[in-house]
């Protein structure tokens, strides 16, 4: 690593007032991704500014049709929540596949998100469920919020402080996950709601996208057969060492069918 | 008598310091005035090295020195040896590209080590080495054994133009010939076997210390022979063997990887000596996956050729083996001695022939990895019994025991001889453990859920207790290739007990205890075992080869028994009798009705107030060197049953059940144990590991555990392991050794069942790491 | 820059004024000398540095040391009794051979610690899963998943 100053400041606005002041800063949350690029020395920030004692950013609410989860909230605390697994059993499944046991007791949903890495489960559920980021400046549609590989909406010096997912009236996740990595190969997130069907993919290209031909055909029959035949061409896909873009294709409808089924049977995930 | 040792599962010993934490690793070495090493690689597969500037690392702060391959060359610092050579077809010897620590003038493979920089913090030294500028000319690389005699391929080394280390050739080419073309059928497989990463959980690491006072270096290092890390290690820094003392203390696995000697021990010794402070070098997982010695790496073409009914009748077998950039220390025997000499398996094919051909790459050198050689015997034989069974319509353990050896001493065609064997008994019992009259039920269930359900044999055998030193020398090793052990009575009866076979988890501490306990009579707890420094044990030629209790434990027996020997003529003065009436057992020398208890003969021998001095030194502590008369034949039946997910191609484990012959058991629960950790890589092999380097720029893509796949709990069965016990015939304790069974007989026992599982679509073969997008393109391709 | 930081250490308070980017391992290894954590690769996946964070399994080579201010942290060398007595989960794994080499081990037995402690059932299918974030190159697993197991249900008695 090379030489960063540390912070723990106790309150968001002294951890806003911080990130302004000190060029070249970053927030600190869970860790899980950030300490192993600063291990390789492929990120040097400047400073550190530690989240893990800003009360504000805890905190499961199950109000009315929806659950809110501040942003450092471990995803261990949200497979285990029983509000959580009340409200969207599909998240605390979803949070339960995460990485591994003990990446599940440090990581927090508000760093997975701010990272974005194209292989996380979180933003298929943020983006499948139509969650909203709030931050502390503003809340942003999940739709507007995942922007390309490890790229989001965030500005400067803003700090996602907690995510609200309107509770669906069923959903599941279905991930083929890397067995070296442990992230997805192709994780599909679908959900139904009064909003309607939505069907968000993780692991397959550069960020997390939605495939909207499977939303009309589920809206009208919300069965593994509407979508047996969408697939999602290969030509954006991405094709590395554990899959092809053609295998991640195929994946996307199998994965989506899986999840349609499980949502179908009450199951959350595959 | 107290209840035998040998035999029991007696649990272990060494297990109190690792569960409590308080076991010592290398990396756990701290020595006053340690400094600490970073080392600088090369990000090229393949350049020249036109400068390297290090002024400015020089004077970076905290940093104690900086070293290059000229300094090395300056001080007369010589390459890496090779421990084997083989000849090659025209009778020239094997090329031996000079493998110096650090790079001189070109690199040859990313992460090759190209400067050294010490500091007084690791912060220090890496700062520094960012420091270093290279000047890099890069020249095209190339990796695959496939590209390396294609005309414009790059040359690796210039004494080798064509990139060939040797061709190699065992058998009777013309007999093989004359089958092939009288066969009724011939079966004929290409595969690759797939290139590993060793991964031993504890990276490699190393402490070295110089003593100006007593000009004597101390090297604390992961090995699993720190005799012969000395022996080569001190030639290749030139420092006197008795100047250099090698301590391998708790070593945290091996698997082969921690035999050889390494780059970058050697040079943190040798720069002890010159900065005259210890050096502490500890490899990051990312370095241990660039420059711990890969293993396997094979292409191969293989045939068959049998009778109407079945019959073997020649085998014929053209293997390309991947040495990497540089010979590793054992490198060369793996594919030609530890290989080719095990084509005949558990059959009484009469006529084999195979042809080897090493070649150089731009990849990490490739050595011995669990199993070495036999493992991909193994795949090659069993990969083809099961394809030409499925092809001739013969039930598959049918066609095994038609061809079984059943008489012994059997002498193959391929050099070895077998002592013993019972090839039947394993078998039987694989079929009934594994419930194979079972299995069409449980595939028709299989299929109601979507999924494919296949089994797989494989009947393997290896050739441990490595090795007979006057073969191993015929055949081209340096080295002699015994064992030695000390076993010292101390005054009080208690004994410790030296020995050269190091442990890095097969528990030799509480095996060898056994052995010793019940051969003298004594409390299993008033014995010690003592290895792993060379300060303190005399010689050892060290662990690998699954070599330990059949060479090492017979060693530690020979010695036992001149303690008896000694311990008789004491108590023959004691008990006024000659001492071919003096008996020996439970632990008592008895003569004349009267008896001498071991501890008093101890006693006697360090305080001989009364005893034969005038005939017999006293003390009681005997040494001895045992050089196997052959080697010993483990062998067993392996079947696995597979499921496959149809609509993914995933691959699951749905069964595995090894029944395995390693002759005499000591420690059957220790034995298990190492059954289950050889299947868990045999596994990994075949499902989910697999080492792979960019193809143009040669890139390692698979450096860290994000991208290389390891077994882990999710994805493994409990297996059902069991023990046949046919004794081996030419050691005392007829034992035949048990370390690399598993990863021997897994992976063609997975590959089996996935065919199996596949075959009535069409598909005849599925390559290494059988992935599930492999699988799945399998099935697609048979669609078409 | 330095930090001061004051943390529970195996019962016992510590203070000590750290380089920020001082990981936990290295914190517990170097520092404090409790050299039974282990550093088996640099992505955070092999789990040998298992310690428990305020109970929690977590991989100290993930997470800073001046992340754990103020906090408790356990170690492999604070989990057996005053006397040397193993803890059960530790008896465990030597009574059904959860071990070879034992470089992987302390990350396992305080992984298995907390699995043990936050499942109410455990079927050797929960184990092998919740062993997701250890990895093991001797033992195949076999006789972890024994251990664990064995060492679960000693420790509810």
């Amino acid at each position: 690593m090379y030489p960063f100053e540390y912070h723990r400041p106790a309150t968001l606005k002294e951890a806003v007032s911080l990130l302004r002041k000190i060029e070249d800063s970053k927030v600190l949350s869970g860790g899980q991704s950030l300490i192993p690029a600063l291990k390789f020395r492929l990120s040097s920030p400047a400073a550190l500014i530690d989240l893990g004692g800003v009360e504000e950013l805890r905190g499961i609410k199950l109000e009315g049709a929806t659950l809110t989860i501040g942003a450092m909230i471990r995803h261990a605390e949200v497979a285990s929540s029983p509000d959580v697994m009340s409200g969207i059993p599909a998240l605390a499944k979803l949070a339960a596949g995460i990485g591994d046991r003990q990446v599940r007791n440090s990581g927090t949903l508000g760093g997975a998100i701010g990272f974005n890495d194209p292989a996380a489960d979180y933003p298929a559920a943020v983006l499948g469920l139509g969650a909203v980021v709030h931050t502390n400046k503003r809340a942003i549609k999940a739709d507007k919020f995942f922007t390309g590989l490890y790229q989001n909406a965030l500005r400067p010096a803003e700090i996602i402080t907690s995510i609200a997912f309107p509770l669906p009236k069923r959903a599941a996740y279905a991930k083929f996950r890397n067995p070296a990595s442990r992230f997805a190969i192709v994780g599909v997130f679908v959900s139904e709601s009064t909003d309607g069907v939505r069907v968000a993919v993780t692991g397959a290209a550069s960020c997390v996208f939605r495939v909207k031909q499977m939303e009309k055909k589920l809206a009208k029959n919300f069965a593994p057969e509407a979508i047996a035949r969408v697939h999602v061409p290969p030509d954006n896909l991405n094709s590395d060492l554990h899959a092809s873009a053609e295998y991640r294709s195929h994946l996307i409808t199998v994965m989506a069918q899986r999840a349609v089924q499980a949502a179908l049977a009450g199951q959350a995930t595959t | 008598m107290a209840t035998p040792n040998i035999g029991q599962s007696i649990k272990r010993r060494e297990d109190y310091r690792f569960l409590t934490g308080t076991g010592t690793y290398v990396d756990d070495v701290v020595l006053a005035g340690q400094t600490y090493a970073v080392f600088v690689r090369s990000p090229h597969a393949h350049a020249k090295v036109n400068a390297i500037r290090a002024a400015k690392a020089q004077s970076a702060a905290g940093v104690v020195a900086v070293f290059t391959g000229d300094d090395l060359a300056a001080s007369k610092v010589g390459g890496l040896p090779c421990g084997w050579l083989i000849t090659d077809v025209n009778g020239q010897p094997m090329k031996e590209p000079p493998h110096p620590p650090l790079a001189q003038g070109k690199v040859r493979y990313v992460g090759e080590a190209v400067a050294l920089v010490i500091a007084e913090t690791l912060n220090q030294a890496k700062d520094a080495a960012e420091l270093i500028e290279i000047d890099y000319e890069t020249l095209p690389a190339v990796v695959h054994v496939a590209d390396v005699r294609k005309p414009n391929a790059a040359v690796v080394h210039d004494i080798a133009p064509d990139n060939t280390c040797y061709v190699w050739a065992i058998g009777d080419k013309a007999a093989v010939e004359k089958a092939f073309a009288a066969a009724h059928h011939v079966t004929t497989l290409e595969f690759l076997n797939n290139r590993l990463i060793p991964n031993a959980i504890e990276p490699r690491a190393a402490v070295a210390s110089y003593s100006r006072g007593d000009d004597e270096y101390t090297l604390y290092t992961t090995s699993q022979n720190p005799h012969v890390e000395r022996l080569l290690a001190s030639g290749v820094i030139g420092v006197p063997e008795h100047k250099l003392r090698v301590i391998a203390p708790d070593v945290g696995g091996g698997f082969g990887s921690k035999i050889f000697v390494y780059a970058e021990e050697t040079a943190i010794t040798w720069a002890a000596g010159r900065v005259n402070r210890p050096i502490k070098w500890t490899a990051e997982r990312s370095e241990s996956f660039l420059t711990d010695a890969h293993g396997r790496d094979h292409a191969t073409k293989a045939e068959l050729a049998l009778d109407k009914d079945g019959k073997f009748l020649a085998m014929r077998v053209t293997t390309t083996a991947n040495m990497g950039a540089y010979l590793s220390t054992f490198a060369s025997c793996v594919p030609t001695i530890l290989y080719a000499t095990l084509l005949a398996g558990q059959y009484t094919t009469p006529a084999i022939y195979c042809e080897v051909t090493a070649v150089f790459t731009n990849t990490a050198p490739v050595d011995a990895y669990r199993g070495a050689g036999r493992p991909e015997a193994t795949y090659v034989v069993e990969r083809l019994v099961d394809t030409a069974a499925r092809e001739m319509k013969i039930d598959r353990a049918e066609i095994r025991r038609r061809n079984f050896i059943r008489e012994f001493p059997y002498q193959t065609p391929v050099a070895l001889c077998y002592d013993t064997g019972n090839y039947d008994a394993t078998l039987d019992e694989a079929l009934t453990v594994a419930d194979v009259a079972g299995f069409a039920a449980r595939r028709t269930e299989a299929e109601k859920r979507g999924k494919l359900r296949g089994l797989g044999y494989c009947a393997y055998i290896e050739a441990c207790g490595i090795a007979p030193s006057n073969i191993a020398g015929a055949l081209g090793a340096r080295a002699g290739l015994y064992e030695a052990a000390q076993v010292r009575v101390n005054p009080t009866g208690s004994v410790t007990v030296f020995t050269g076979s190091h442990a890095h988890g097969q528990g030799h501490e509480t095996t060898f205890a056994q052995v010793v306990a019940d051969r003298l009579g004594i409390p299993i707890e008033n014995v010690n075992i003592v290895h792993g420094d060379t300060g303190r044990v005399l010689f050892g030629m060290g662990t690998y080869g699954s070599r330990s209790l059949a060479v090492g434990g017979t060693a530690i027996v020979k010695a036992v028994d001149k303690v008896i020997d000694k311990g008789k003529k004491i108590a023959a003065y004691l008990l006024e009798a000659s001492e071919s009436d003096v008996e020996f057992r439970n632990g008592s020398f008895e003569a004349r009705g009267r008896s001498k208890t071991f501890g008093e003969i101890a006693l006697a021998a360090y305080v001989p107030h009364h005893y034969p001095l005038e005939k017999l030194e006293p003390g009681l502590d005997e040494t001895a060197f045992y050089d196997p008369t052959n080697f010993t034949f483990p062998a067993g039946t392996h079947i696995c049953e597979v499921e496959i997910d149809r609509q993914t191609g995933e691959t699951r484990i749905a069964s595995f059940t090894a029944i395995d012959d390693f002759g005499k058991v000591v420690n059957p629960m220790i034995v298990e144990g190492q059954v289950h950790g050889g299947l868990a890589q045999g596994i990994g092999q075949a499902l989910l590991e697999g080492c792979v380097y960019d193809p143009e720029s040669g890139q390692l893509l698979t450096g860290s555990y994000m991208d290389y796949a390891m077994p882990r709990a999710d994805e493994l069965p409990s297996f059902k392991v069991g023990l046949k016990e046919t004794p081996c015939t030419h050691n005392p304790l007829g034992v035949k050794g048990c370390g690399e069974a598993g990863a021997i007989g897994a992976p063609a026992a997975v590959m089996n069942a996935i065919v199996d599982a596949l075959s009535p679509l069409g598909v005849h073969d599925v390559a290494m790491p059988a992935t599930a997008e492999r699988v799945w393109r399998a099935m697609q391709d048979a669609k078409r | 820059m330095t930090v001061s930081i004051s943390l529970s250490v195996n019962g016992r308070t510590i203070s000590a004024d750290i380089d920020p980017r001082t990981l936990l391992v290295q914190f517990l290894r170097e520092h404090l000398r409790l050299t039974g954590t282990h550093v088996g690769c640099d992505t955070a996946q092999c789990g040998a540095c298992t310690v428990h964070l305020n109970g929690r399994a977590v991989k100290s080579c993930n997470i800073l040391a001046v992340q754990a201010a103020r906090a408790e942290v356990t170690t492999i060398e604070g989990i057996s009794g005053a006397n040397g007595d193993l803890h059960p989960m530790q008896a465990a794994f030597r009574e059904h051979h959860g071990l070879q080499c034992g470089f992987c081990t302390p990350g396992f037995v305080m992984n298995a610690i907390d699995v043990a402690q936050r499942n109410t059932s455990l079927t050797e299918e929960t184990i092998r899963a919740e062993l997701d974030g250890n990895l093991c190159r001797c033992t195949g697993y076999h006789n972890i998943v024994k251990a664990v197991q064995s060492g679960a249900a000693a420790m509810k008695k």
